[in-house]
C-alpha cells in the first residue's frame, strides 16, 4: 500500500472546513472551526500546532472520518486503514496489552507476527498485563502499537505524548520516528509543543484561536529525524516568530 | 469459618425453640432432617425440585435474553427509551399474581403459560439495570472501536458486554431469586409437579416437615448454584480489576 506514494506529490488528504459548531450543554452554539483548508500529500508527516482548547482535537476527528457533522468537504485519496492514538490511551482495561493490540487488527491481518513492533515499543515483558497495571508512559506504547499493528495508510495521532514526563516523552518520541520512517505511513499529529513538532514532522500547520483556522503553513527541510536538539530549537524560534507575524498579520486585517 | 458458626447457631436456635415448643407445627431440625431423607430415597424429592428447576432455568434464561436486547435498545436510542418507558413502567408495576393469571387464562394451564408468567415477571428488572449500564458506556472507548473498524460482533464481545458485566452479574443475581420465588407461586396456582406444588399439598394438610425439608433443599440448591455458577462467573469476569488494597 505504500507503493503508491511513488507518485509524488499525490494528496492523501484534502479536507476544506468552512464551519463547524456544536452545542454547548445550556444549548448555544459554539463555532470551532472556520474557513480551514489543509492538505497534507502520501507519506507526509504533518503537525497541527495550536494552543490548547483551539479545536486541534475536532479537527483530527472530522479528518479521521470519525465526524461527519460539518460544513465543508473531506476528500480521502483511498478508504485505506485508518490507525488512531487517542490524548488518553483508550486502552480495553478488561483485556490484556496483548489482545489490546490484536483486536484492532482487521480479518485479513489476524494473527499476524507482532513480534519486532512489539519489540521496539519494549512491550515484550508485558505483554499478559491488564492495562490498569501500566503506567501511564506503557499504556500509551500500547496505543501506538495498536495503531502501527494494522499497517495503517493513514496514522492520526493527539496529542500522545502529553502529561509523560519529559525523558520517556522523549523516548517515546524517538520510537514513534522511527516506526514513521520505517512504514513511511502519512501522518497528522497534533500537539501544542511546537519543539516536538518540529522534531516530528516534515509540514507545520499552525492553528489560530476559535475558530481556528490555518494561519501559517511550513515545510520543514528535509530529512526529518535527524534534527539535533539545536537545530529543533532555532528552527522552533524562527517558527514562533513567523507564527506570531502571521497571527498578527492576520489580526489586522 | 463465622458463616459455619452462624449457622450452627441458627440450627441450635431452632431446635431449643422445637424441643420447648413441643408442637406438630415446628418439628425440629431432626424430624425434618429423617423427612428429607425419605424424600430423598422415594425419588420425590429430587424430581420436584428437576421440575422447579427446569422452569426457573428457562424462565431466568427468557428473561435475561429479552431483557438485555430491550434494555440494551432502550439505552441506545432516546426516541424508542421514550416510546416504551411507559410499557416498562406498567410492567414493572404489574402483581406478579395478575401476570400469572392471566398468563393461565390466555395461554391455557400448561408448561408455556407457568414459564412465560415468571419470565414477564423478571423481564422489566432486566432492562431498567441494562438500561442504566448501556447509558453509562464509555463514549470515548466507542470511539476508539469505530476508528479501528471493529466489526459488530467484536464491538459486543470485547467493547459492550465486558463493560455490562456488573449490571449483568447484578440483574442476574437478584434475578434467580426472584425467578425461583415466582416460579413457586406459579406452580402452586396451575401446576401437577414442582416444589410450588408439593408446598401447596403440604399446607392444606399442615405437614410442616415436609413444607420445611423442601424449602431448606430448594435454598440449598441455589446457593450451590450460586456459589458454583454465578460467582465463579462474576470471578472471571472482573479478573482485570486491580484489587483495591
Amino acid at each position: 500500500m505504500n507503493d503508491a506514494q511513488t507518485a509524488g506529490g499525490a494528496a492523501l488528504l484534502e479536507l476544506r472546513i468552512d464551519a463547524k459548531s456544536y452545542r454547548s450543554a445550556d444549548g448555544t452554539p459554539v463555532e470551532v472551526v472556520r474557513g480551514l483548508k489543509l492538505r497534507l500529500e502520501t507519506g507526509s508527516f504533518g503537525a497541527l500546532i495550536g494552543p490548547s482548547g483551539c479545536g486541534k482535537t475536532t479537527i483530527l476527528k472530522i479528518a479521521a472520518g470519525l465526524d461527519a457533522d460539518f460544513r465543508g468537504e473531506r476528500q480521502a485519496a483511498q478508504p485505506g486503514r485508518l490507525g488512531m492514538v487517542f490524548q488518553e490511551p483508550r486502552l480495553l482495561a478488561w483485556r490484556t496489552v496483548e489482545q489490546n493490540i490484536r483486536l484492532a487488527l482487521p480479518a485479513e491481518r489476524a494473527g499476524i507476527d507482532l513480534g519486532e513492533l512489539i519489540d521496539v515499543l519494549g512491550l515484550d515483558a508485558h505483554l499478559t498485563r491488564y492495562p490498569g497495571e501500566l503506567s501511564l508512559g506503557l499504556a500509551r506504547r500500547v496505543a501506538i502499537a495498536r495503531a502501527f499493528a494494522i499497517d495503517p495508510d493513514f496514522l492520526l495521532l493527539d496529542e500522545p505524548f502529553v502529561s509523560l514526563d519529559e525523558a520517556t516523552a522523549d523516548r517515546l518520541r524517538g520510537e514513534l520516528m522511527a516506526l514513521t520512517t520505517r512504514t513511511r505511513v502519512t501522518t497528522l499529529f497534533v500537539t501544542h509543543d511546537l519543539p516536538e513538532a518540529v522534531q516530528l514532522a516534515d509540514r507545520l500547520f499552525f492553528l489560530s484561536d476559535r475558530p481556528t483556522r490555518i494561519v501559517l503553513e511550513k515545510a520543514l527541510p528535509p530529512p526529518r529525524g535527524t534534527r539535533s536538539k539545536d537545530v529543533v530549537a532555532a528552527i522552533s524560534d524562527q517558527m514562533r516568530a513567523l507564527a506570531a507575524q502571521a497571527e498578527r498579520g492576520a489580526a489586522g486585517n | 469459618m463465622s458463616r459455619l458458626l452462624s449457622l450452627a447457631v441458627l440450627i441450635a436456635a431452632w431446635a431449643i425453640t422445637a424441643a420447648l415448643a413441643q408442637s406438630r407445627l415446628l418439628p425440629g431440625p431432626l424430624a425434618v432432617g429423617a423427612a428429607t431423607l425419605a424424600e430423598i430415597r422415594s425419588g420425590q424429592l429430587p424430581f420436584q425440585m428437576a421440575c422447579t428447576l427446569g422452569r426457573v432455568t428457562a424462565a431466568f434464561a427468557i428473561a435475561m435474553i429479552l431483557g438485555s436486547i430491550a434494555g440494551y435498545a432502550m439505552g441506545r436510542s432516546t426516541r424508542l427509551d421514550r416510546f416504551a418507558d411507559s410499557w416498562l413502567v406498567v410492567l414493572i408495576n404489574m402483581p406478579a399474581l395478575v401476570v400469572i393469571i392471566f398468563a393461565y387464562i390466555w395461554i391455557g394451564l400448561n408448561e408455556t403459560a407457568a414459564i412465560l408468567a415468571v419470565a414477564i415477571n423478571k423481564l422489566p428488572n432486566v432492562i431498567v439495570v441494562i438500561r442504566e449500564g448501556t447509558r453509562a458506556l464509555d463514549p470515548e472507548i466507542e470511539e476508539m472501536a469505530n476508528a479501528f473498524q471493529f466489526t459488530g460482533w467484536k464491538k459486543i464481545r470485547h467493547v459492550v458486554i465486558p463493560q455490562l458485566a456488573p449490571y449483568l452479574a447484578a440483574s442476574s443475581r437478584s434475578g434467580l431469586s426472584i425467578v425461583w420465588k415466582i416460579v413457586l407461586v406459579v406452580e402452586l396456582l396451575g401446576r401437577p409437579n414442582g416444589v410450588g406444588f408439593v408446598l401447596g399439598s403440604a399446607f392444606s394438610l399442615f405437614d410442616m416437615a415436609k413444607i420445611l425439608s423442601y424449602a431448606i433443599c430448594f435454598v440449598v440448591l441455589m446457593l450451590v448454584i450460586e456459589g458454583l455458577i454465578v460467582q465463579p462467573l462474576e470471578r472471571r469476569a472482573n479478573r482485570w480489576r486491580r484489587r483495591l488494597a
